[in-house]
């Protein structure tokens, strides 16, 4: 099929009316770059959508309390509860969990000032927590010092780690602040350590604006009494976070007289749950993506089969010509796919380039987090690429099937 | 080597069917060298071409070096006319983005002939036709005589049993036409047989024989 002889006429027929055949080629090449755009686009977007997932352990899910929504043992519907200590102590031996972490928070994101040091002021969020709650955020790093500890929580110490922002806004650069005292609503924390993410974005910008304290002393210093506020955990491998989730709502279900059936009683949140939701969002973008840039490339395909056909019935005395000089049908119509096939993949190839080149510069100027690391794989590429020579071979029947069905007898009148 | 009984041929014009071809009987020997003469539409290409294979007869029978030509495939017809058949044509029908050399060693490279080997035999025929210091010319470059003595090395290179040429002096002035008649001479003289389409009586006259076509029958006695 191939050779030198080949590849010599092939290229004195695209060469010899070269803006015909760059228009042309312009149709396949616009085609592919739209599929490779749309399809790294849509990859950016999952990448930037899912990276809210990293740092996190994958089969963990979160829960917290809203107000019934049936009537129960005498209680009206609309009644709101709390969730407390025991409760916790009751859920850890709910089949399936593997971590409970309890979590109270005041303060945080556009709060007003709740932390002093010496003349330094700011507004941090501030959690009263377990040491297993880095089981679940597994993105916390610490830099200086420890994290709060069981002994911390057991004895009520008033110690806390602290954000790498929250640090560098109450510290001088390059002060230790391990041992150093902070106020946070008027009560003195002792600094034990700093801590960052391995997050990035405005996920970063908020982890490390926190402050972590012992749940025990959370509750004692702001009047929480026992009362929790939400609480994430960890099914073991044998259970599904659903499964879990289901079991831990019976539990609390039954511990506060609220309706069996009951479940939008429960804010809850399962990280599996959301990861396929989006799996099916972004398997739809890629399908529309597929679907729209082979149609744009089919539009394509159909103008090189008609230049094809131009190209064919300019050239019917030359190859009335060469059938009278012995070339055979297959002869002729091999060469016509080829020339086809070439300039398919020409054009297609450039579209490719340029497309995954434009991906890849998108990359380096739209630095926001839901659109990460826009890549398309090489998978991708090689399919692209092999729809589009079989689309060249399409685009050439046609012609190919005109020129040798022509008598050459009638090739030859031709002027 | 060439045998045509009761060859008929019709065209659809319109409606209403043309024709061309009402029977011909013709026997032309290997080795002669024969002229086809007749006015403008007495049926004398359509006869070439039929016996070039470049058309299908409607009717009658058809030998060409003792194979019948029945019911021809294209593919079967295209490799007939590559081993048995060489043309040339009025209008050269050389191919202009090729070199002369190119353009002799075209038919080689459908019979699937090396690409140094068909060079250098094309080379040779070029040669032959006194041409070989214009084998890197294009077409263009050339005058209307050696564009013909091109095609007829193009048709020579297969080493044909048949050479058929359609009106081959048609495009040419009279001296140059009979330099390419001495040519065909030539060829003839070597064993080729070669059958000439022409409407100018000196042209055939060059020829051993002339067979008159009129109105779609060869009108008169075929032996000078």
């Amino acid at each position: 099929m191939f050779n030198l002889d080949k590849l010599n006429e092939v290229y004195h027929t695209l060469s010899s009316n070269l803006l015909r055949t760059i228009l042309t080629a312009f149709g396949v090449g616009w085609g592919v770059l739209m599929l490779m755009v749309m399809l790294g686009a849509g990859n950016g977007l999952e990448n930037g959508v899912k990276s809210e997932f990293d740092g996190f352990a994958a089969n963990a899910g979160f829960m917290w309390t809203r107000r019934t929504t049936m009537p129960y043992k005498g209680f009206k519907r609309g009644r709101g509860f709390e969730m407390n200590n025991a409760d916790m102590k009751a859920l850890e031996s709910v089949e399936g969990v593997d971590v409970i972490s309890p979590r109270n928070k005041i303060g945080g994101y556009r709060g007003a000032n709740n932390v002093v040091r010496g003349d330094k002021t700011g507004a941090f969020g501030v959690n009263g927590d377990y040491p297993q709650i880095n089981k679940i955020q597994t993105y916390r790093v610490m830099t200086k010092g420890r994290f709060i500890n069981d002994d911390d929580v057991r004895e009520r110490r008033k110690v806390a780690a602290i954000g790498e922002r929250v640090y560098e806004i109450l510290y001088e650069p390059g002060e230790d602040p391990i041992g150093t005292y902070i106020k946070i609503n008027n009560i003195n924390f002792m600094v034990v350590g700093v801590a960052n993410t391995t997050r990035s974005g405005n996920d970063a910008e908020e982890d490390i604006q926190d402050i972590y304290i012992p749940m025990s002393t959370f509750q004692a210093a702001f009047n929480y009494g026992d009362v929790i506020g939400w609480f994430g955990y960890v099914a073991n491998e044998n259970y599904k976070p659903e499964e879990v989730q289901a079991l831990i709502m019976d539990k609390l279900k039954s511990r506060h007289s609220i309706h069996p059936k009951d479940d939008n009683a429960f804010g809850k949140f399962t990280f599996q749950e959301r990861f396929e939701s989006m799996n099916n969002t972004f398997a739809g973008i890629k399908l529309i993506s597929w679907v729209v840039g082979i149609l744009t490339l089919i539009a394509g395909v159909i103008g090189i089969s008609n230049i094809m056909l131009v190209i064919v019935k300019e050239r019917t005395k030359e190859l009335g010509v060469r059938r009278a000089i012995g070339a055979t049908p297959y002869a002729v119509i091999s060469q016509i796919i080829l020339e086809s096939v070439i300039l398919t993949t020409l054009a297609g190839f450039l579209g490719l380039l340029l497309g995954v080149g434009l991906v890849e510069a998108s990359d380096n100027f739209i630095k926001h987090q839901v659109f990460l690391n826009p890549t398309i794989d090489v998978r991708v590429a090689a399919i692209a690429l092999s729809i589009i020579i079989v689309s060249g071979i399409f685009a050439g029947l046609l012609p190919a099937y005109r020129a040798v069905t022509i008598k050459p007898v009638d090739a030859l009148r031709t002027k | 080597m060439i045998q045509l009984k009761n060859i008929r041929k019709s065209y659809l014009v319109g409606n209403s069917t043309l024709e061309v071809l009402k029977g011909i009987d013709l026997e032309i020997k290997e080795g002669e060298f024969v002229s086809i003469m007749g006015s403008s539409g007495s049926g004398k290409s359509t006869l070439l071409n039929i016996i070039g294979l470049l058309d299908e007869l409607d009717e009658g029978e058809y030998i060409l070096d003792k194979t019948p030509i029945v019911d021809l495939s294209e593919t079967k017809a295209a490799q007939y006319r590559s081993k048995f058949l060489g043309f040339v044509f009025q209008s050269f029908n050389l191919i202009n983005f090729k070199s002369a050399l190119e353009n002799v060693a075209l038919p080689l490279y459908y019979q699937g002939v090396s690409r140094k080997k068909r060079n250098e035999l094309a080379m040779e025929y070029l040669e032959k036709v006194g041409l070989g210091p214009w084998a890197e010319h294009l077409p263009s470059e050339l005058s209307g005589g050696q564009k013909q003595r091109v095609a007829i090395a193009r048709a020579l290179i297969s080493d044909p049993k048949v050479i058929l040429a359609d009106e081959p002096t048609g495009a040419l002035d009279s001296k140059t036409s009979y330099e390419v008649m001495d040519l065909f001479k030539q060829i003839n003289d070597s064993g080729i047989t070669v059958v000439i389409v022409t409407h100018e009586n000196d042209i055939a006259e060059k020829t051993d024989r002339i067979i008159r076509v009129k109105d779609g029958l060869i009108v008169e006695p075929s032996h000078v």
